[in-house]
């Protein structure tokens, strides 16, 4: 078989892989036909399409030469792009390090494994490319419709953004690989990942806070302090904006550097992926000591030890750990508002209030899922003699722990400086931590607590439902602790969302 | 043993379930108290829908299970806190160590923690498992822990226990460790159902054996019993168990 045609039959059968993952995801492993995905696919684009308009009615498209004020947002939104993308590109390239799946397979076939790499990274490439493509498009096209076709340059930043976060994931999980060993390369990057997802988010709102006192970013971005320490108009910086605003020369020129990073990365390193991928395989044979050699057993009621199992099992999920931190990192910038304006007012804490109350459901939803439909051994807890409400019971009271041990600090900080909104911020969080548990137990099925990743494969429902109920529970915090009345217009959409969700559910059908 | 004078430690009447097709169709059979019961069949025979529904993991359409006298199907947590159940897939934890699993199965069973912590350290000592008993299960090979998981059946002291495929990816000393140790339980007083491949293990250790074929009975009795109702003479349990089945298929 010739190097050529190894790689393509190596892509074709990865494709098929992906196609038939993604379109699993889809449909949430059911049996639906190809054209109920196309249409929720086609009503999902619409419904982009105008948010992208509602937010482009609100900053205006710029008009005529690019000055220095429309590069710097500009830059400043790409780079928030290609932050994320960057994210999930290491979080993708740490799977393909760790993941066993196939490759005990490929790896014993005869031919060259760094071709199996190079589609590998290929692989990743094409799926950051589609996500960004999909996620850009809506803005896109609204520029073009009313911009003309210069506009259509985005798409090809997208791409070129998408090949220079992959490139620099490889090149960074590597680095973190050769420093500090596979055996903690596997959890560090999957924090680096998280903090890289959020940290550009942050760092633009805490800069925003510091310098102006609100949370925009997009203030921010716009500032004359920023625009005046800005490098002038010709700086190979503003390429990707120019880019952006039709520079053909500008795109062909980012376009190949994001070429020639990927395959500078795949060139330089899908030869020698084999070699850290086995290294890697080796950290799970690695012997993790737990204790000491004299552990006596606890008396404990069946409802005690499986709430104990589930903290234990909790605390020892680096992924967990990682996502759990991400999530309270998006917490930093309300909170050190909170903090600067403290005694100033209640404007802060009002921003602070529903931050807390989606956060809170965002966790717990994820929580929920591990403990409830992320259960390893769910035959050993079905035969024991503990009757299922119990079991569940006992599960929903571990995750309603960990939320309460996660919030109270943050709440009690709160309440130091404004003891009404807390009080509106503690009730919050605990409906809306609620609010998600409940859809997890509605929509409970089983999974290997490893397919934690895939928790929306179980319903799409259910991630919606998450996510809106979420909004809803923080819109009626926010107004709330705001003082007024109109609070309740969000609670009873969030109730609404919640009994909607109940009769769809399998338990009730 | 005598079976005639031990009450039965499992009764299944009329056992139905049905999936795309018939998978159990009205099975009947007992084990009785002090009893290894093994049950054979094909694959796809319904062995192991019939053994989920006698430990309540799945809900039969029609027929009863009876375990020492308790209805599982009227109360199914009397049932369980009797009944261990061991699969050819580990039901373990990877993040937990092997004493941490077995506290955490003994607790589910709601049993005394000093009791627990003797019978976990004598069943760790048993299945050569000292060395890993604080190494968290994820790093144990799939024979231990296949162990680990026998381990938590047993460390609740049950009176029945329900294993399917339980020596799937042992080795040969494992297996010879893990089969005299249930031979000790059965020795001790306890009731085994136990489904297998391996034929062998059926023949050195089943008291009685069941053979099943489109989820029905279709001989049961010691191995000189179905070895006769084969016609086979005194052939091997293999030879008796082919030809029961291509009767018993045929007969269908």
């Amino acid at each position: 078989m010739s190097g050529g045609r190894s790689i393509a039959w190596l892509a074709r059968h990865e494709t098929r892989l992906a196609w038939r993952d993604w379109f699993s995801l889809m449909t949430a492993g059911g049996r639906r036909r190809m054209r109920s995905v196309a249409l929720g696919f086609i009503v999902f684009m619409v419904f982009l399409h105008g948010f992208a308009y509602l937010l482009l009615t609100v900053y205006h498209l710029p008009t005529g030469a690019p000055d220095k004020r429309i590069l710097t947002t500009l830059t400043g939104v790409l780079l928030l792009s290609w932050s994320l993308m960057l994210s999930q590109a290491m979080e993708a390239t740490t799977r393909t390090l760790y993941a066993r799946g196939d490759l005990d397979l490929m790896l014993s076939a005869p031919f060259a494994s760094w071709r199996l790499f190079a589609v590998r990274m290929g692989a990743i490439t094409l799926t950051i490319v589609l996500m960004a493509l999909v996620l850009a498009a809506p803005f896109i096209d609204l520029a073009v419709w009313w911009g003309g076709f210069r506009w259509l340059g985005g798409y090809g930043v997208a791409v070129a953004l998408a090949m220079a976060a992959v490139s620099a994931a490889v090149v960074l999980c590597i680095a973190l690989f050769r420093s500090i060993g596979p055996k903690r390369t596997r959890f560090v990057a999957q924090i680096v990942a998280a903090v890289i997802g959020a940290a550009f988010i942050i760092g633009v709102q805490l800069a925003a806070i510091l310098s102006y006192g609100t949370i925009s970013r997009v203030a921010f971005l716009q500032s004359e302090w920023l625009i005046n320490i800005a490098p002038d108009g010709n700086s190979v910086l503003w390429w990707p904006a120019r880019a952006v605003l039709g520079d053909t020369t500008a795109l062909i020129a980012v376009l190949g550097f994001g070429a020639a990073a990927l395959g500078a990365a795949i060139y330089l390193f899908a030869p020698r992926f084999e070699g850290y991928v086995l290294a890697a395989a080796g950290v799970s044979f690695d012997v993790k000591l737990q204790g000491g050699k004299s552990v006596g057993f606890r008396n404990a009621t069946p409802m005690q030890v499986l709430r104990r199992k589930e903290w234990i099992l909790l605390w020892r999920d680096p992924w967990l750990i990682s996502q759990t931190l991400m999530q309270l990192l998006y917490l930093l910038p309300p909170a050190f508002l909170l903090w600067r304006n403290f005694g100033g007012g209640n404007g802060a804490s009002v921003l602070v209030v529903p931050m807390l109350i989606m956060a809170a459901g965002q966790l717990s939803g994820a929580l929920a899922w591990l403990a409830i439909s992320g259960e390893d051994a769910p035959d050993l807890i079905a035969s024991a003699p503990v009757p299922t409400a119990h079991a569940l019971r006992a599960k929903t009271s571990a995750v309603m722990t960990a939320i309460v041990l996660v919030f109270a600090p943050l709440v009690l900080a709160l309440a130091v400086a404004a003891p009404f909104a807390a009080v509106v911020a503690s009730i919050g969080v605990a409906i809306a931590a609620v609010s998600a548990a409940s859809i997890q137990i509605w929509f409970r099925s089983q999974a290997k607590r490893s397919q934690f990743r895939r928790r929306q494969n179980a319903s799409r429902m259910t991630t919606f439902a998450e996510a809106l109920a979420s909004t809803s529970w923080s819109a009626t915090g926010a107004l709330a602790a705001a003082g007024t009345w109109l609070a309740v217009a969000p609670a009873v959409v969030a109730l609404a969302i919640l009994g909607g969700t109940r009769m769809l559910s399998p338990s009730t059908n | 043993m005598n079976r005639s004078a031990s009450p039965l430690a499992l009764e299944v009447r009329g056992l139905a379930k049905r999936f795309e097709r018939p998978a159990v169709d009205g099975l009947d059979l007992g084990v009785a108290a002090g009893e290894f019961y093994t049950l054979l069949g094909p694959n796809g025979a319904g062995k192991t829908t019939t053994l989920r529904m006698v430990t309540g993991l799945l809900k039969p359409d029609r027929g009863s299970v009876t375990i020492f006298g308790i209805d599982a199907l009227a109360d199914p947590v009397g049932a369980k806190r009797i009944t261990a159940w061991l699969s050819d897939e580990p039901m373990i934890y990877d993040k937990l160590t092997p004493l941490e699993y077995l506290e955490f199965v003994a607790g589910l069973w709601g049993i005394e923690s000093d009791l627990a912590h003797e019978r976990a350290n004598d069943l760790i000592g048993w299945l050569g498992l000292e060395a890993h008993g604080h190494e968290r299960c994820e790093s144990l090979s799939r024979g231990m822990r296949q162990k680990v998981s026998l381990a938590g059946a047993l460390v609740h002291g049950p009176r029945l226990i329900v294993l399917d495929e339980p020596f799937t990816g042992l080795d040969a000393g494992s297996t010879r460790l893990a089969k005299s140790v249930l031979r000790e339980r059965v020795d001790a007083g306890c009731s085994v159902i136990m489904t297998t491949h391996i034929l062998e293990v059926a023949e050195r250790m089943a008291d009685r054996i069941g053979v099943i074929a489109d989820g029905r009975l279709i001989a049961e009795g010691t191995l000189d019993d179905l070895r006769t109702q084969a016609g086979a003479g005194h052939s091997s349990l293999e030879d008796a168990f082919l030809t029961l089945i291509a009767q018993g298929t045929t007969a269908l």
